[in-house]
């Protein structure tokens, strides 16, 4: 048993429907209490899809446990069959379903229905929704694809994309257009868009595009080993991904098609002088493998942050994210606690979150500004611009998209220099967000800054110094958004110089310390 | 009283033949309840004893994080607790012994059963005796099922309520207990009019903390405000207490008919019911008529979501001018529902149960302006050029009595307002 406030990941079956509503003219009959059409509202609010998933939940009740479950699964196999007329058919069960084990690949099978019927076995109760959406996707594959010939002009399939991604729609778009212009057919796109007959075309592409490893990798190894298909390994977000992703398709293509990169801004943007003020903050990142490893080369090469730590919540991806780790000199955490995610911002004090929801609620709690790179998705997740995570395009949203949550240059050095102006100060929160106070609530709220709801920091125990009142005022005056890394700097400090008490010059001297 | 009421209609739908299906359904399963519960009872903790799945429904349903940190949570039923591995009662001692070392201000612990704690059948009952014997008298624990093969959507909060019933101290004054979980605003407005009616001592049901007080016995009479909570009629009723029927308080003609069924029990002379509610009446019927002018002439069609349907078609049809085509309720409940059916008039299909299917394509050939439903349908049918109004913010949105039946006609209204507004056609 394990005790769990906020999930990053739904169960598997979850998973299974990000495939099948994901695609067209594919059903995939769950057997599953009624509660478990909650699932739906993911899809149709969240992602504000304006149709119903292509799931039929078989809805058993506790009466009918003593009597014929697999009588009611047979039954709604059938009549999702007849009025839905799918091309094929996925089986399975949701949590409740697989401890009644009444095998819903087995009993489909005996219907003979004169469409493929696919079975999957989703363990709910180890495993989690990527692993259900890898492993779906992968038995479709495995079902449907044959061995074929390969297209004439050289083409590649687009995997891993399926609903509820975070902007897969868009990613799609941008490397779709990018692969146009190095002269590359995309001849499918699975799972997202296609249809079970698309899917069983897969063969004759020349190699594979892999965008999304966590939920695409098991197939892409599944096509290189049975029909010689060679993946892409890198993703291309971020400005040097991109390129490097573009090396290695031309190397897997051969194609020489020369490539215009002046919708690439990101770059410039990053190198204008109005971006030093990046220089160095320290950021904190923490989401599904694949786009942290991508955040965190952005976040050092592209942005000039210090990684002050990262992690993953997909176990699948904990070696990985343990190497860039090491490469970063950080320490890696793989948790899907989110509990034990706050404790570590809280102990980190980044000056920013590159997280999940998740994490920007956890930024909201402790005054942190936060960015969100990744999955879990939430109704904003789901823009109506184009705002892909991929490709030139892409670097250039995240580059917006990580700075919006900041107090910007010169703003950050006007709050340094004025910082008890009654109107204009750290407070308030960054002026271009909404949120200002009218100035009659600010001054009065001045007194009690948001950071300071937590008095208890200021002594955590034993092994801290005391903060004399004259160098507690002196950190009050220290901008929001810097004021958790000076006092921890100080703290630790003090404790490294062995001091009891911090007084104003301590306090500098650990600023001078730690200067850079 | 009746002056500004139209009459009763001459055959209402409590004897109308009512459409039973079985199949797939579209609706919540009780552990949603939790969502407000959690809210309301200030000193308590839900435990889901369950899957993944439960926690991921929490989290949906409550929209991703609006709680900092919520007094809900999932244990996890993992790999070796299923296998037998490990003692699951023992593992759910752990759990609880950690979850309330980090809360040590909760004084409530609901255990609450879902799907695969049921089917394993993992006996909560003996570990929630255990662990109140473990922990009294500081925390009292409590167990109920909130699984969706026991319980739809707001079933979870009669679970809830009728679990407590058990254990409230007897009584032999005689006292009102009004039963159901409302906004604290809303609460505060009732309690307000039955005490200038006079009516006395009054207990509610969920308490806020597990200090006020609250017991029941032969001398109780209690009232219900929510249409779903049948089992706490029930245990109630066990426990020697004795209902009040009368129609649900939603609109200005249901709050009068509830109170006035109150009001006759604690034989509170009319002229003091009419002047303590002659302003609040008109004011509900201003803004009613103000409210409910796009619903005038307009036909709805409900899927069954929330048992808060028939009541609800009952005042939109006799208060906002609506004609009601199907009224689908999860349970239709005779000693709860009935008081409502009588004031329906009849034609609507009143239909009980879902398959979800089968009902889409009523809707469809019925063709309503407006349609009740859950979220999982709400956007499909939209697209379809439906109007529709989510069936899941009747529940989280305060809509009882005078000085919110305004409201509740314009949560209906909206969405033919939106449509009427919008320039932009659908494609």
């Amino acid at each position: 048993m394990k005790l769990t406030v906020w999930t990053y990941e739904g169960p598997p079956h979850v998973g299974a429907m990000r495939v099948a509503t994901g695609m067209k003219k594919l059903h995939y009959v769950l057997h599953a209490p009624q509660g478990d059409t909650y699932a739906d509202l993911l899809f149709t609010m969240i992602e504000r899809r304006d149709h119903r998933p292509p799931v039929t939940y078989t809805t058993f009740q506790a009466r009918d446990l003593g009597a014929d479950t697999a009588g009611l699964f047979k039954q709604a196999c059938q009549d999702a069959y007849d009025r839905f007329q799918p091309e094929a058919i996925i089986v399975g069960a949701s949590c409740t379903a697989e401890l009644i084990q009444d095998d819903p690949g087995g009993l489909a099978e005996t219907m003979g229905l004169p469409i493929p019927v696919i079975p999957l076995e989703l363990p709910s109760y180890q495993r989690k929704e990527n692993f259900g959406a890898d492993e779906t996707f992968f038995q479709l594959v495995k079902h449907l694809v044959k061995p074929q010939a390969k297209t004439d002009r050289v083409s590649c399939n687009i995997i891993g994309p399926t609903a509820l991604g975070f902007r897969h729609r868009d990613d799609v778009a941008e490397i779709t257009n990018l692969l146009f212009e190095l002269g590359i057919e995309v001849n499918v796109t699975a799972p997202m868009g296609a249809t079970p007959s698309d899917i069983a075309q897969m063969g004759k592409a020349h190699f594979n595009v892999l965008l999304y490893p966590e939920t695409g990798e098991t197939a892409a190894r599944h096509c290189e080993k049975e029909f010689d298909q060679p993946y892409t390994k890198i993703v291309p977000i971020g400005a040097g991904a991109t390129h490097d992703f573009i090396t290695e398709v031309r190397a897997l293509s051969g194609s020489t098609a020369p490539l215009d990169s002046q919708a690439l801004r990101q770059t410039w943007w990053s190198r204008s002088v109005d971006s030093t003020y990046l220089t160095g903050k320290r950021v904190f990142i923490f989401g599904d493998g694949t786009h942290v490893k991508a955040a965190a080369r952005i976040a050092r090469d592209e942005m000039g942050f210090e990684v002050a730590g990262l992690g993953c919540y997909n176990r699948e991806y904990a070696r990985d994210i343990r190497t860039i780790a090491k490469e970063f000199g950080v320490e890696a955490l793989i948790t899907d606690d989110y509990l034990s995610v706050e404790k570590t911002i809280e102990a980190l004090q980044p000056e920013m979150i590159l997280g999940t929801q998740m994490e920007r609620h956890i930024g909201k709690r402790l005054g942190i500004p936060c960015a969100v790179i990744s999955a879990p998705v939430h109704v904003q997740d789901f823009p109506a611009r184009y705002s892909p995570q991929m490709g030139f395009e892409g670097a250039n949203v995240i580059f917006d998209t990580w700075i919006h949550p900041l107090v910007m240059g010169l703003e950050e050095h006007l709050l340094h220099m004025f910082r008890e102006d009654f109107e204009f100060n750290d407070a308030a929160g960054p002026s271009h967000h909404g949120g200002h106070q009218p100035s009659g609530i600010a001054s009065v709220q001045l007194q009690v800054p948001v950071a300071e709801e937590q008095p208890s920091v200021l002594n955590t125990g034993g092994d801290v110094a005391i903060w004399l009142a004259e160098a507690e005022k002196e950190l009050k005056k220290i901008p929001f958004f810097v004021r958790g890394k000076a006092r921890r700097n100080t703290e630790t400090y003090a404790t490294s110089q062995g001091l009891l008490e911090i007084s104003v010059d301590t306090l500098y001297e650990a600023k001078a310390f730690y200067a850079r | 009283m009746t002056e500004h009421m139209s009459p009763p209609p001459a055959t209402g739908c409590r004897a109308s033949p009512v459409l039973k299906q079985r199949g797939q359904r579209e609706v919540f399963c009780g552990l949603t309840g939790i969502i407000w519960l959690h809210r309301k009872i200030q000193d308590a903790f839900f435990l889901v004893v369950g899957s993944r799945t439960c926690a991921h429904l929490l989290q949906s349903a409550a929209g991703v994080m609006i709680f900092a940190e919520p007094r809900f949570g999932t244990a996890i039923l993992e790999e070796a607790d299923l296998a037998g591995l490990k003692d699951a009662q023992a593992e759910l001692d752990r759990t609880v012994e950690e979850l309330l070392a980090r809360r040590p201000d909760i004084r409530q612990l609901f255990l609450v059963g879902s799907c695969p704690s049921e089917v394993i059948k993992l006996d909560l009952n003996r570990a929630a005796e255990r662990l109140t014997q473990t922990y009294a008298p500081k925390v009292r624990v409590l167990e109920y099922s909130g699984s969706g093969i026991e319980t739809t959507f707001t079933q979870g909060e009669d679970a809830c309520l009728a679990a407590m019933v058990p254990v409230l101290p007897a009584t032999d004054e005689r006292e009102l207990i009004v039963v159901g979980a409302l906004p604290d605003v809303v609460e505060d407005q009732m309690v307000a009019l039955l005490s200038n009616l006079g009516i006395g001592p009054l207990r509610i049901l969920p308490a806020r903390t597990i200090e006020d007080e609250l017991a029941v016995g032969p001398n109780t009479v209690f009232a219900l405000t929510q249409p779903f909570l049948g089992d706490t009629h029930a245990a109630l009723i066990r426990r020697g207490a004795r209902h009040i029927a009368a129609p649900f308080p939603f609109g200005e003609e249901g709050s009068t008919a509830w109170l006035s069924a109150i009001a006759d029990e604690f034989n509170i002379p009319r002229e003091v019911f009419d002047r303590v509610t002659e302003a609040p009446r008109r004011r509900a019927r201003q803004a009613i008529s103000q409210a409910a002018a796009p619903l005038n002439d307009k036909s709805v069609f409900f899927f069954p979501d929330s048992q808060l349907e028939i009541p609800l078609a009952r005042f939109l049809t006799r208060e906002c001018g609506m004609t009601a085509l199907e009224v689908g309720s999860p349970y239709i409940h005779d000693a709860l529902h009935g008081p409502d059916l009588d004031l329906l008039p009849t034609g609507p299909q009143i239909s009980e149960g879902q398959d979800v299917d089968l009902q889409l394509d009523r809707c469809r050939a019925a063709h309503p302006d407006l349609t009740v439903c859950g979220l999982g349908l709400a956007n499909p049918l939209e697209a379809e050029g439906f109007a529709t109004k989510w069936a899941i913010e009747l529940v989280f949105t305060p809509v009882h009595f005078y000085e919110q039946a305004g409201d509740l006609a314009a949560l209906f209204a909206r969405p033919l307002r939106r449509k009427s507004i919008l320039k932009v056609a659908a494609e």
